[in-house]
């Protein structure tokens, strides 16, 4: 069987639904594959879905969406062994202004996906897309086990390990410096006891990110849904790959620790899972276009990963390039001089203008991975010594204080980190 | 005491839906490669669902267990991963 569209979008993930919603929704004819057995079958996040990006494709769209709860909290927590520090913002604006949504991804994206069906795109499930499909040097399709698609452009939408990109050439075998490895379980509990453990009203949700733990640049993360917990750890695999630990026994060590456990206590655990995260940044974002061809969201490696954001740049580059999908129609033009214009669509966005403003963040972390360990410590061991109550002196106590933190790192080196810091973000 | 704590990782992917093919998605290309291996076994260690393991001489692949992140695709060259059939693989319920 041989079917032609004027687009064929592999993944019916956010990036592949937000480009198969806005060509299908300008006329043109497009066929989305899903390798799961629906939507989100394969999906897992430690993560949100933003209001502002998803409203640009579905206006208000909590109403009707299986969303779990709006984040009206961003917790920082600093761990260290037995203790920990922990920053927090809760506002009431979020209540007002709804600005992300916890959600199960096997529930959201089915939801999610419909948009581009009610706007006319065919998706078909259970479909693996196995390579690309090539005429005269250029991609004119898919090849599937049901039989070949073929279209003006593929849009790769085929997430963090995507196949096709690699096939067609746009990226290389991805290097272990641009990935985390997320692992993480759904632990269901009690909707009360959620509320209460977090301090949270009806439909109220809180998003954490945790450091301070395991041997390099870990993060840990909690996210509550409505009556269930996703908490995971996300691991740079380069430190996991030194560290000779495991990521399961990493995440027990985590979920043991003595702020954490209370939390996910007499919880029942209801799916483990693990995900890559394309974290490396601006530098390792993959070429995104060929003659015939594009390449959006995680299989393009867009990830923000200093704000925590990345499925909004998923769908916003799935936007971006069913736009260019749709010029390039106008123009019957789907040469790579044609559809190069969908970097420069990417470059003046923010999807890449926020990567680029961070584009040495990752490194300097990598450099410095004290960040990640010893300024957390440091944190705990600095809150504990101010609150302990005793005979000390409180001169002294000062003294003590400075003296111990001169002791594990220079003047030069903490003022360098403090300069470094303000330059990275400024 | 937390309920989960005391769960194997086999245990845990007990609470997960799988539909498993008869075909593994998952191979090594150069068995001979894994006598000498170069890299102390990173398939094995950073494998979240032990997939992998050391018997007889060579690796032994539990696809089944496979939730398809491919931390041992980006560890070791020799590993060769392709997706699972249309349909078949690990299949969240809430992700």
């Amino acid at each position: 069987m041989t079917e032609r569209f004027d687009s064929v979008v592999v993944g019916a993930g956010p990036a592949g639904i937000a480009a198969a919603y806005t060509m299908a929704k300008a006329g043109l004819s497009v066929l989305v594959l899903e390798k799961g057995e629906k939507p989100g079958a394969k999906n897992m996040f430690g993560g949100v879905i933003f209001r502002h990006h998803t409203e640009k494709l579905a206006p208000e769209f909590w109403k009707t969406a299986p969303i779990e709860r709006h984040v009206v909290e961003y917790q920082y927590w600093f761990l260290s062994k037995q203790s920990h520090v922990l920053v927090s913002h809760r506002n009431q604006k979020f209540n007002e202004e709804y600005n992300a949504f916890t959600v199960h991804r096997a529930k959201f994206d089915p939801w999610f996906a419909k948009l581009a069906e009610d706007a006319g795109a065919v998706i078909i499930n259970r479909t693996t897309a196995d390579d690309v499909l090539k005429e005269d040097g250029r991609i004119v399709g898919v090849t599937t086990e049901r039989g070949n698609v073929l279209a003006d452009v593929v849009v790769a939408a085929d997430g963090v390990n995507s196949m096709l990109a690699k096939q067609a050439g746009l990226r290389e075998e991805t290097p272990e410096g641009a990935t985390v490895l997320a692992v993480k379980e759904v632990i269901a509990l009690p909707r009360q006891k959620i509320e209460d453990r977090f301090n949270l009203g009806a439909d109220e949700g809180v998003a954490a990110l945790l450091v301070g733990f395991g041997p390099g640049m870990h993060a840990g993360f909690m996210y509550t849904n409505r009556d269930t917990l996703s908490i995971g750890i996300g691991v740079d695999m380069r430190d996991l790959d030194k560290s000779k630990q495991r990521p399961n026994d990493l995440f027990e060590e985590f979920k043991a620790h003595p702020s954490i456990a209370p939390l996910i206590k007499d919880g029942d655990l209801k799916e483990y899972s693990a995900h890559l995260i394309p974290e490396g940044g601006y530098d390792y974002v993959s070429n995104v276009s060929t003659d015939g061809m594009l390449v959006a969201g995680d299989a393009a490696m867009l990830v923000n990963a200093i704000n925590w954001e990345g499925t909004n740049l998923a769908m916003t580059s799935g936007i971006l390039a069913g736009e260019t999908v749709v010029e390039a129609k106008k123009k019957r033009d789907f040469s790579s001089r044609s559809l190069d214009t969908y970097r420069q669509r990417l470059e003046n966005s923010f999807v890449l203008q926020d990567l680029k403003k961070y584009r040495d963040v990752p490194k300097f972390f990598e450099a410095n991975p004290h960040f990640f360990t010893e300024y957390p410590d440091m944190m705990n061991d600095l809150f504990y010594m101010w609150h302990v109550v005793d005979d000390e002196l409180k001169a002294n106590r000062i003294k003590r204080m400075k003296g111990y933190v001169f002791k594990r790192r220079s003047r030069l080196s903490v003022l360098k980190d403090a300069y470094h810091l303000w330059r990275l973000f400024s | 005491m937390s309920a989960q704590r005391t769960l194997s990782i086999t245990d845990k992917l007990y609470r997960n839906r799988y539909k498993v093919d008869e075909e593994s998605h998952l191979w090594i290309k150069d068995a001979k490669m894994c006598l000498k291996c170069p890299f102390d076994f990173a398939c094995i260690r950073v494998c979240p669902t032990d997939v992998y393991k050391w018997e007889e001489n060579k690796i032994t692949i539990t696809y089944d267990a496979c939730v398809e992140c491919g931390a041992c695709r980006i560890a070791c060259y020799d590993v060769g991963w392709k997706n699972p059939k249309g349909g078949f693989g690990i299949s969240y319920k809430y992700g």
